[in-house]
This record gives C-alpha cells, sequence and structure tokens, in this order.
C-alpha cells in the first residue's frame, strides 16, 4: 500500500530548486506535494508526482542523483484532531515516523499526509485494522 | 646589537666558507658512497664515483634525490651510520602515505640544536630569554628543534608545545615569555586571542620565530603590530634535519642557510639545470655534515631565490627567499604537509568518487580545508542521518590521513569545475607568494 516518492539531491544555493522546477515544468509533470529538507550544503527534496516513472527517467537523463522511497500516503478528515488520531495509532504500534509532511487537494473535506517510517508493511496493518484510509499509487496519480 | 650564536662561522669569510663545503662534501660523498647501497646505485646509473667530487663545483654530477626516493628507501634505506648510533627519530607531519623518517645520532641532534640557537640569537635570543614554545613536540621537528636551540642558548624554554590557547596565553604572562616560537598563523590566533582577552599590557613578547608554512609580508606585519614585536621567519624540513636549516637575521630580507651544514642549490624543476644565483628555481640541498641521515642533492619541491649581496647583519652565508611556490602539488595547510592523492585515496576508500575539489583559505589568519565532494547515486540516501553520518566519517577519515580537519561539503554530480576535461583540483586562495 506504499506510495513512490522521490527524493533528489539539491544543492544549497541560489537558483538550484528553480532549475529542478524548470525540468518539471518543461515536461508537464505535475507534483502532488513537495517537502524539503536542508542541510548546510545541500537540501533533499520529497516529492509525490503525478507519474513517477516518467519523473525518474527524467531526472536520470538531466544528471540529478535521486531514489525512490516508499512513503504512506494517508486521507485523513480536514477537521482538527483528526491527525492526532493516526499518530496515536503510530504510537501505540511503536512505530517511529521519521519524517511527514502534508499536503490538501480540491477535495475540501480532505487532507492528505505523507509518513515515512520503518516499517511500512507493521504500519499498514495497524491504520488499515483501524480503518484509517491508505491512498493507492493509482489513487494518488488521479487526484 | 647584532647577536650571533657562532660568529667564526656565521661570520666567516666566503673563502672559509667554501673551503669547508668542499671538504664535508666529499667527505660525505664518500661515506654515503660506502655506506648506502641505494645511493650508490644511483651514482653508477650516473656512471659517477666519489673520485669524481673534488669539489663544490663537482656537484651537479651527482644524481638527485627526491622524496620518492626517501619512501622508496623507508625505513633504512638511506641510513648512512650503524642504527646503533643513532639516538632520534622525527617525521613528517601526517602523511600515511609519503611518511617520512629521518634518524639523528647525537652528534646530528647537537648540529641540528646549533642552527636552531643561530636562528634564536639572530632573532635577538640570549640566555637572559624565555623561549615559548608552541610548535608540536613528537614526530614533528618544530618543537624538539626550536627547544634544542634555546638549551644551547641557554634561554630558560617553556616546552608548551602546541594548542590550548588559554594555557599558552597564561604562561605567557606568568612567566614573561620574550620570544614565540609557533606557525605564524598561530601567532596570528595567540594575537588576536591575547586582545580579546585584554591583557596586552601583560605580555612581554620581543621577537617571534615562526615557519613550517608560508606566509606573507602582510601577515608579517600584522603579527608584528598585533604583538608589538619583531616577526623572524624560519625554514627547515625534516629530511635535511628540521627547522633552522635557514633562518632571518634583524635585516628580515631572506633566510641566511646555515651553509657549514647544507650546501644549496637552484635548479630548473624540469629539466634539473643548475641555475645561477638570483635566478628563480626548485631548492635543492645536500646535508654535508650528517652523520645518519646525509642526503645528497635532495630536491625540495620549494621554488625560490638565492642571493649572496653581503648583508647588514654581518653573516656572509647565502640567503634564500621565503619560498614562493612548489614544483610539485604538495600544499601546506596549518604547517601540514597535504597531497591530493591523500584526499583522493580517502575519498575513494570510503565509496565516493575521485572528482573533488581542495579548496584552502585562510579565515583570520588561520589556515582552512575545504574538500568539495560529488554525490553519487550509490552514497545518497532519502535519509539526511544517513549522508550525515557518511559525511562524519569521510571527514575522520580525511582527519586520520592528513592530521588535520578538512570541512567535507557534498555537491552536485558533474558540478565541480573541468577544464579541457580535467578537473581543477586545487584552489588556493591564500595570497601567500
Amino acid at each position: 500500500m506504499a506510495v513512490k516518492q522521490i527524493s533528489v539531491f539539491v544543492e544549497n544555493e541560489p537558483g538550484k530548486l528553480a532549475e529542478f522546477a524548470e525540468v518539471l515544468s518543461e515536461h508537464q509533470i505535475d507534483m502532488r506535494a513537495l517537502s524539503m529538507a536542508e542541510t548546510r550544503d545541500f537540501g533533499i527534496l520529497r516529492i509525490i508526482v503525478d507519474d513517477p516513472y516518467k519523473t525518474a527517467c527524467l531526472l536520470k537523463e538531466s544528471g540529478y542523483v535521486f531514489s525512490i522511497t516508499p512513503v504512506l500516503a494517508v486521507a485523513i478528515p480536514d477537521e482538527p484532531g483528526s491527525l492526532l488520531q493516526v499518530l496515536r495509532l503510530m504510537k501505540e504500534g511503536g512505530i517511529n515516523v521519521e519524517y511527514t509532511y502534508a499536503f490538501i487537494t480540491r477535495r475540501q473535506d480532505c487532507a492528505y499526509m505523507i509518513f515515512r517510517v520503518e516499517d511500512n508493511d507493521k504500519a499498514v496493518d495497524i491504520l488499515t485494522r483501524h480503518d484509517v484510509r491508505l491512498l493507492s499509487q493509482e489513487e494518488l496519480n488521479e487526484l | 646589537m647584532e647577536h650571533y650564536y657562532q660568529p667564526e662561522i656565521e661570520c666567516a669569510s666566503r673563502e672559509q666558507i667554501l673551503a669547508w663545503q668542499n671538504e664535508r662534501l666529499v667527505q660525505t660523498v664518500e661515506r654515503v658512497y660506502n655506506n648506502v647501497p641505494y645511493y650508490r646505485n644511483l651514482m653508477e646509473k650516473k656512471g659517477v664515483t666519489p673520485a669524481d667530487i673534488r669539489s663544490v663545483d663537482d656537484l651537479k654530477k651527482l644524481p638527485f634525490l627526491t622524496k620518492d626516493d626517501l619512501r622508496d628507501a623507508y625505513p633504512y634505506g638511506l641510513l648512512a651510520a650503524p642504527l646503533s648510533d643513532c639516538v632520534r627519530i622525527q617525521s613528517t607531519s601526517g602523511t600515511t602515505g609519503r611518511r617520512v623518517v629521518a634518524f639523528y645520532t647525537q652528534h646530528d641532534i647537537d648540529l641540528w640544536d646549533d642552527c636552531c640557537a643561530r636562528a634564536i640569537m639572530a632573532a635577538g635570543g640570549t640566555k637572559d630569554d624565555v623561549v615559548h614554545v608552541c610548535y608540536g613536540y613528537g614526530l614533528f621537528t618544530g618543537g624538539p628543534g626550536l627547544n634544542g636551540g634555546s638549551h644551547k642558548v641557554g634561554s630558560l624554554t617553556l616546552p608548551m608545545s602546541s594548542g590550548n590557547t588559554d594555557r599558552q596565553i597564561q604562561f605567557m604572562c606568568d612567566l614573561g615569555s620574550t620570544i614565540l616560537c609557533c606557525t605564524p598563523s598561530y601567532a596570528a590566533y595567540l594575537a588576536e586571542s591575547i586582545h580579546e582577552r585584554g591583557l596586552q599590557d601583560k605580555i612581554k613578547l620581543k621577537a617571534g620565530i615562526f615557519g613550517a608554512e608560508a606566509w606573507s609580508e602582510e601577515m608579517r606585519q600584522d603579527i608584528q603590530d598585533k604583538l608589538h614585536i619583531k616577526a623572524y621567519d624560519i625554514y627547515g624540513l625534516t629530511e635535511i634535519s628540521g627547522p633552522g636549516v635557514s633562518f632571518e637575521c634583524s635585516e628580515q630580507t631572506g633566510m641566511h642557510i646555515n651553509e657549514d651544514h647544507f650546501i644549496a642549490e637552484i635548479i630548473d624543476p624540469n629539466t634539473g639545470e643548475v641555475l645561477p644565483d638570483g635566478e628563480k628555481g626548485e631548492l635543492v640541498f645536500t646535508s654535508i655534515t650528517k652523520e645518519a641521515f646525509p642526503l645528497i642533492r635532495y630536491r625540495t619541491r620549494d621554488i625560490c631565490v638565492l642571493t649572496r649581496e653581503k648583508c647588514s647583519c654581518g653573516r656572509t652565508h647565502v640567503k634564500m627567499s621565503k619560498p614562493m611556490g612548489r614544483s610539485d602539488d604538495m600544499l601546506i595547510v596549518k604547517g601540514v604537509n597535504v597531497f591530493p592523492s591523500q584526499i583522493e585515496t580517502v575519498l575513494l576508500n570510503k565509496g565516493y568518487p575521485a572528482n573533488y575539489q581542495i579548496t584552502v583559505s585562510r579565515e583570520n589568519n588561520s589556515d582552512k580545508l575545504d574538500v568539495q565532494v560529488e554525490m553519487t547515486p550509490e552514497m545518497f540516501s532519502d535519509s539526511i542521518s544517513t549522508i550525515s553520518k557518511r559525511e562524519q566519517e569521510l571527514v575522520a577519515a580525511l582527519k586520520a590521513m592528513l592530521g588535520i580537519y578538512a570541512n567535507v561539503h557534498l555537491v552536485a554530480p558533474k558540478s565541480i569545475t573541468r577544464s579541457e576535461g580535467k578537473a581543477v583540483r586545487i584552489i588556493d586562495k591564500r595570497k601567500l607568494y
């Protein structure tokens, strides 16, 4: 039930992010979500796109260093307390969240969370048992 | 008033110096030929025998020695005295791949100490001085050399070694250090630290003897102004003995080479041809008084100029300019010899590509070494902590190899400037030469 996130090495320099966005823009890649983790010298740009395969090919051609990371995409009601419920389940299950970020779409009642955890299978098992809705790659692509 | 440690030698006539050199060179070549099969081989290959060497004029007939020879002959291959007569070794700074070990008999150490004593007295030192030595002690020649020289002068010697700036300043204040011996960058750092603590008035320094790395006239001025001292340059290399091969006098216009112990030549680094005085080229030394580790025509890779103009200090020994560069790719960072090939070895061992760039700069008078390394798909991870951990391992491995700290910067693939397909490996932003 994991979805594909693309993690890209981007130098922490003016214009580097713009260069990257230009590559995606030129090839009509649509981003669903984006998050950036930065260090002194570089950043890791984490993106969810509508077509991971095409994006990976494109990045390879353009000379980017990247990896494809399986993450969980969780749909939660867009209301106070709903994230807490998911996090409580993770806590009870002893699941450590390495990082997370959120995005919303045109669907107004629903928000989406991306979770990177160590054990995807265990997390999927706990969340589905508690009726938390996880998005498949296909669902994500069609959002 | 000019002080001399051995005035009869330091101010000897040119004829006398040449006579010493002729006699000692002939003896040294004879002894090396008989006792050092490695050099005897080199001489045979060149078709030269000790009988061909009758004076300094014949020096050019002899083969050169390079750092590679010293490495090939490691550890005992160039030893000219029985090991049982040796009492000490010293070694070049932190270079695993290119470590060079030099041997000393008690007599060798005595002569080395004499050379350093000459340097201390040329800087105004007497038995009433307090000589504060914060060169490193140990395998590095800086500490032991100046320490020995200071004993010979009869000064009170403070064997501080490097580091622990608070303690350095404390001793300086409490014991009234008058002559400071360290690298010029550490002197500049100490000067700033003293000012920060507002202790200028408690400092009694009058002179500094600074070497082991290149420094500019601007830096000299800066140190002299901040510490209210006269700053003297000193030059040396482990292979030839250590600091004190040459040293500055009150004129501060070049370093007198101790010619009764070392014959200096300037050669064209490409052809090996000897160049006349006044021309810029690679400095080559022949040690003519050493028992354990005499080197004949050792190529220092330092580019400089020799001048024999009369010096106002009264010394008659030839003067060398500050080194103006290197004829190889060696960098001297914080007084430590760094070869780009060492960095390359570490990168490859740690799984990084050999695409790298080394930047050396000087911030607040202290050297800084930055290494840019290109990221690869193999070394990349989605996790910052994984990348950081690998980066830390690389920094530790570089420290172990070089002996100094290098800042590692991970950059995008193919982002390191290449000129004509070849990467520009070294950028030295210090204005040293």
